[in-house]
């Protein structure tokens, strides 16, 4: 099982993400995360799919979402090429002591707490998954409520990789 | 202009000459203003028959069919037939009424979120929320369902849409969809590696699926194995790619086919896959197939290529396109030694065991059949033991050969064989069906009279569900469960309370008397033909 992040430009239409979970749920394939938001150009949305699979469902997973009539790009970001990004908040019990031993592993992680209770913490942090995930270990000697994350966003880097260029679309059709 | 009204201008617009749908409140206002034009309004007896008729009528026509059904069940009726055309990539454009936008989502009577039903059934589909979105869509839905690979396009239209009034009607004569260029020309390096690899091969076969003939490239992959020396076996959608007399053809493949054709596939050693899916029933194990052989894999959809076998030499085209291209090309080999083994495979045929002779042979009538009928005559197969002897025996000369392929529909021959007979007013049609198949459709005898649609039908008459026994009594050792028709009409009295004569033949000894007349009768005619039901399963 390899994991692939994929990034597809789709139109922004209504149903444009029910179509696109809709092939992956058909078809058994597995989303570990899925991530949608419009892009400058508001006919356009940027939608990131962290996926696994082996090598040839891997393929059909971008060959037939390739294949879907709103679908206008998708490509791989590589770690190699690209920069991933996830909002990690946690909400943890926090007593006046706890407070203090947690803000120190709080500005290691460069995290911020933003909600303060009388015995609890709400705690963001933005990273890569390992990141977030080596912080969550950090909090295991204390309890937990609640987690949320958003999934993974991307980027490639430089300017070589850039599939779609979101202030350019008309001229580039 | 109404809403309604400009939806009949598109298809207008887009040369439809007929509609196959049944009406309910939710597109009555569509079918009001079809009264303003000259394009059909046939009526079926159930909707399910409407999308198989448009599917018949696309196969023949080569246009998109078009089927009409009203909200709600209307709606949820035409799913399966959707998903038949889905399953063997014919053209359809499906319109559905809806109730009023703005109860969308209320669970109102007769409301059905069609578009979120059909979606894995569809290319595409459209739920239309502005009137004046009415003509860029229907443009759109034409051009997807007719274009790369073919499929349904379904679009959900509120009838408060309909009766919206529409300040300017203009038809688009260009699609704009930023997301949606198929492929056509095959890529130049790709088509110099099949040319290379077809010279290097000693014993290569092509096998033709039915997106060889949705590409309209017949007479191209003739050609082109006739000039190279190449032989062909073909899927069961493949059927008819070429005569099945020619001497370069070897049958089927699959589970249900001939085992020359098999056996010249695994033989081979350069496979040129065209316009197949390679899926279970034509191979059933890729991996056997594509351990000594180089595996060309020639499709519309890049999709296919590597679903389920991977290929040595993909290439993404259009294959009408991607044959004129191949025939530029010189190919250096000579096949004639593995073209002559061939022939010892195909002479060397276990014979066939043959039924009690109190009745009818079946695959014995088929090839009577076939011998008799016209060059150019469209056979339509139903779903069972009927279409695995069709499969069999029949022998194409210029005809088509129609049938559900992929989602194995039973029901789909009468109202296809009615929709081809929409698309082909002069030619030959023969729908042939088990009593099982046939019970299903029967209904459409109705419509059949009605639009003065006629065909010809055969139904293979053994009181039973004939494949399914037949399966039960290879894996359940004979213990047969909820297979006897036990309880079905008499046909002749059935057929003639339509108005339609029928001829029942009970056994071999007058057999060609009784084809000879079933062919001489004008059509509507049917035939009754009395199958042994012992046969296969004893």
């Amino acid at each position: 099982m390899n994991k692939k992040v994929f990034q597809l430009i789709v139109d922004n239409t209504s149903g444009v993400l029910s179509r696109i979970s809709g092939l992956f749920s058909r078809r058994g394939y597995n989303i570990e995360s899925i991530t949608a938001g419009v892009t400058m150009d508001p006919k356009f949305t940027r939608i990131t799919i962290v996926t696994s699979g082996d090598d040839d469902i891997l393929e059909q997973i971008e060959k037939q979402v390739a294949k879907l009539i709103d679908v206008r790009s998708i490509v791989e970001l590589t770690p190699e090429n690209s920069v991933y990004r996830e909002l990690l908040m946690v909400k943890v019990k926090a007593d006046a002591t706890q407070r203090v031993e947690i803000s120190t592993v709080v500005d290691i992680f460069r995290a911020n707490i933003i909600d303060v209770a009388v015995d609890s913490l709400i705690i963001e942090l933005i990273g890569n998954q390992p990141k977030i995930d080596a912080f969550l270990s950090m909090l295991e000697g204390y309890e937990i409520f609640e987690t949320a994350r958003t999934g993974i966003a991307g980027l490639s880097r430089g300017t070589e990789n850039i599939s779609y260029k979101e202030n350019k679309v008309d001229k580039q059709l | 202009m109404l809403g309604a009204d400009a939806m009949a201008k598109c298809l207008e617009a887009e040369g439809v000459e007929a509609v196959f749908g049944y009406p309910g409140v939710a597109i009555c206002p569509f079918f009001n203003s079809m009264l303003s034009n000259n394009i059909d309004r046939i009526l079926v007896r159930t909707e399910q028959n409407a999308a198989h008729a448009a599917n018949g009528y696309a196969r023949v026509s080569g246009k998109a069919g078009v089927c009409v059904a009203t909200s709600g069940p209307g709606a949820t009726n035409l799913i399966t037939g959707i998903a038949t055309a889905y399953a063997d990539s014919i053209p359809l454009v499906c319109i559905t009424g809806q109730v009023d936008s703005s109860l969308l989502g209320s669970d109102v009577f007769q409301e059905a979120d069609i578009t979120g039903a059909v979606e894995s059934f569809v290319k595409y589909s459209y739920l239309i929320r502005k009137v004046e979105d009415i003509p860029r869509i229907f443009k759109e839905a034409f051009y997807i369902a007719s274009t790369g690979r073919r499929g349904p396009v379904l679009i959900d239209v509120p009838i408060d849409i309909q009766n919206s009034t529409l300040n300017k009607f203009k038809y688009p004569e260009e699609v704009n969809l930023r997301t949606y260029k198929p492929t056509v020309k095959g890529h130049a390096v790709q088509i110099k590696k099949v040319i290379n690899a077809l010279s290097k091969a000693k014993r290569p076969i092509i096998c033709a699926g039915g997106g060889v003939i949705l590409s309209g490239a017949q007479k191209e992959l003739q050609e082109f194995s006739h000039k190279n020396n190449i032989p062909v076996v073909s899927t069961m959608m493949g059927i008819g790619v070429m005569p099945t007399m020619d001497p370069l053809y070897f049958g089927m493949v699959g589970n249900n086919g001939k085992s020359y054709a098999n056996r010249a596939m695994n033989d081979s050693d350069l496979l040129v896959m065209i316009g197949a899916r390679v899926a279970d029933r034509a191979v059933s194990q890729p991996d056997l197939v594509t351990e000594n052989t180089v595996v060309i894999h020639i499709d519309v959809d890049p999709a296919e290529i590597g679903k389920n076998v991977g290929p040595t030499i993909p290439l993404v085209g259009d294959i009408k396109t991607i044959f004129e291209d191949l025939m530029d090309k010189e190919i250096d080999a000579d096949y004639s030694e593995w073209i002559d083994t061939l022939n010892t495979y195909k002479a060397d045929v276990k014979p066939r065991k043959k039924p009690d002779d109190k009745f009818v042979d079946p695959c014995e009538f088929i090839t009577r059949l076939s011998q008799k009928l016209d060059d150019d005559c469209i056979y339509v197969a139903d779903v069972g033991q009927n279409q695995m002897w069709s499969c069999g025996y029949h022998i194409v000369k210029k005809g088509q050969f129609l049938t559900s392929g992929g989602m194995g529909t039973m029901g789909y021959s009468i109202p296809a064989a009615i929709g081809a007979r929409r698309a082909a007013k002069d030619r030959q049609i023969v729908a042939v069906c088990g009593d099982g198949s046939f019970q299903m459709s029967m209904m459409e005898l109705a419509t059949m009279q009605q639009h003065k649609l006629p065909v010809k039908i055969i139904i293979f008459h053994n009181g039973y569900l004939g494949l399914v026994r037949e399966y039960q009594y290879n894996t359940y050792k004979g213990n047969y469960s909820v297979v006897d028709l036990s309880g079905s009409p008499d046909f002749s009295i059935l057929a003639k309370a339509y108005g339609i004569e029928c001829i029942v033949a009970e056994n071999m000894s007058d057999i060609d008397e009784k084809i000879d007349e079933f062919l001489r009768l004008k059509e509507p005619v049917i035939m009754d033909v009395m199958i042994d039901p012992m046969y296969v399963v004893k």
